[in-house]
């Protein structure tokens, strides 16, 4: 039944005469008539029980809620004090990323420092599980519009030419805030920073660019084929770079490439690449998730 | 309880709080995109919870000067940051994966409302097996 609504739907939007039109209205009063229906079914007597359950239900789970919130607090009261610096928390863990992490790493940034070269496998992970959300979701939107009737809706209705001062705005600003991406993920050993938060920042970028020019033409600059060769290389990279450490008997530090002078763009030895490759990782991830939720398409 | 100590640990308290209204939105909506934003609402709580757990009273953000000068003893602690970055990508891939899902359940069943898609579910699976029979 639904296929013929559907099919009488994009009949009606091929034709533009009048009897068109009324076919049109005849499926909407049709698919009115089928919302009522649902909305009956779901108002008999058994459905009444339902309701009264419901509101017993609704009781017991603002009663369950307002326990764990209580039960939590009363965990945080037996916390230690907030802020100081004789907390179990800061041991010796903590110190000795800190006190030796210039001397190891090379990054300025301890914290760059920390997840990218004491704690890169944990990060490699990180861009994996990162990679593995995106393909769940190509997996379960891509070319959806395809199996969809709604398709013949998109083809008779092209994309919307966007709006002049979106246009302006994004042809001004879709470099600046690359080149500002860019930059985080270069400064991420150095400063405040790194591929995680540039890369968003870049991916920003190309959904404004999306958005200004449309899905067409951004598929100039950024398809399908330019994502998989990007999300595959940067990953590769990451895991080749990182496996040398099983070779040296999972100890890492003595790097066989030298840390370099702290400070200086071209140090910390293998921080940087890493950074470049999460940061391009998370840049097509996040381009790729709004694509796919727009259109089912990258 | 002890007041003092809750109002000394008042950030905690606040990530509690939200943890729980995260909590009571996902217990209580029937709308599935309410039921994610409930659970990014816990999401949030545990990282203002992480972060608050490495902030020291005074200290800086663990960032070296280029010639090491800075003393290990006037940074906070820098593993929960590491903690937060790792909670908050996982939290963004699982809320994609969430919203996808819930976009193939509109698609399929035209309705966001949970007791309704499994009621018709149930239906859908009784004619399936009516037809078989």
């Amino acid at each position: 039944m639904k296929n013929d609504l559907d099919r009488d739907l994009s009949l009606s939007l091929e034709e533009s005469s009048p009897q068109a039109s009324r076919l049109d209205a005849a499926h909407l009063h049709a698919h009115d008539t089928r919302i009522h229906r649902q909305d009956r079914a779901f108002s008999t007597r058994e459905n009444q029980a339902h309701a009264l359950s419901l509101g017993g239900y609704r009781a017991l789970s603002v009663l369950v809620a307002v326990g764990v919130i209580l039960v939590l607090l009363w965990g945080v009261m037996d916390l230690p004090a907030f802020g100081r610096d004789t907390n179990p928390v800061e041991n010796e863990v903590a110190e000795r990323y800190l006190a030796q992490g210039l001397q190891e790493g090379g990054a300025t940034n301890l914290v760059a420092n920390m997840i990218l070269d004491y704690r890169a496998f944990d990060t490699l992970g990180e861009s994996n599980v990162l990679f593995t959300a995106a393909t769940a979701v190509l997996l379960l939107l891509r070319g959806l519009q395809t199996r969809e009737a709604d398709r013949s809706l998109a083809a008779a209705a092209p994309e919307a030419p966007a709006d002049p001062i979106l246009r302006a705005g994004a042809r001004a600003l879709c470099p600046v805030i690359l080149l500002y991406g860019l930059y985080i993920i270069l400064n991420g050993h150095l400063g405040p920073g790194g591929g995680f938060s540039g890369g968003a920042v870049m991916g920003a970028a190309l959904i404004l660019y999306r958005e200004a020019y449309g899905s067409e033409k951004m598929g100039h600059l950024f398809s399908f084929r330019t994502y998989r060769a990007i999300s595959f290389f940067a990953l590769a990279f990451y895991a080749l770079s990182k496996a040398y450490s099983f070779f040296t008997g999972a100890n890492h530090l003595p790097s066989i490439i030298s840390t370099g002078t702290p400070g200086a763009i071209l140090s910390a030895g293998l921080i940087l690449p890493l950074n470049i490759a999460v940061g391009f990782v998370v840049c097509c991830t996040m381009y790729g998730f709004f694509a796919l939720f727009e259109k089912g398409e990258i | 309880m002890n007041l003092q100590i809750l109002l000394e640990n008042r950030v905690e308290a606040a990530a509690i709080i939200l943890f729980g209204i995260g909590l009571t939105t996902l217990l209580l909506n029937r709308n599935l995109i309410k039921k994610i934003i409930g659970f990014s609402f816990m999401d949030s709580a545990i990282f203002l919870f992480l972060a608050s757990e490495g902030y020291i009273a005074g200290h800086t953000a663990p960032i070296q000067d280029a010639a090491g000068s800075l003393s290990a003893a006037s940074f906070i602690n820098p593993i929960p940051a590491g903690l937060v970055l790792t909670g908050i990508v996982v939290s963004v891939s699982v809320t994609a994966v969430m919203l996808s899902l819930t976009v193939r359940l509109y698609q399929r069943f035209h309705t966001l409302n949970l007791d309704e898609i499994v009621q018709l579910a149930r239906e859908a699976n009784e004619e399936e097996e009516e037809a078989n029979d």
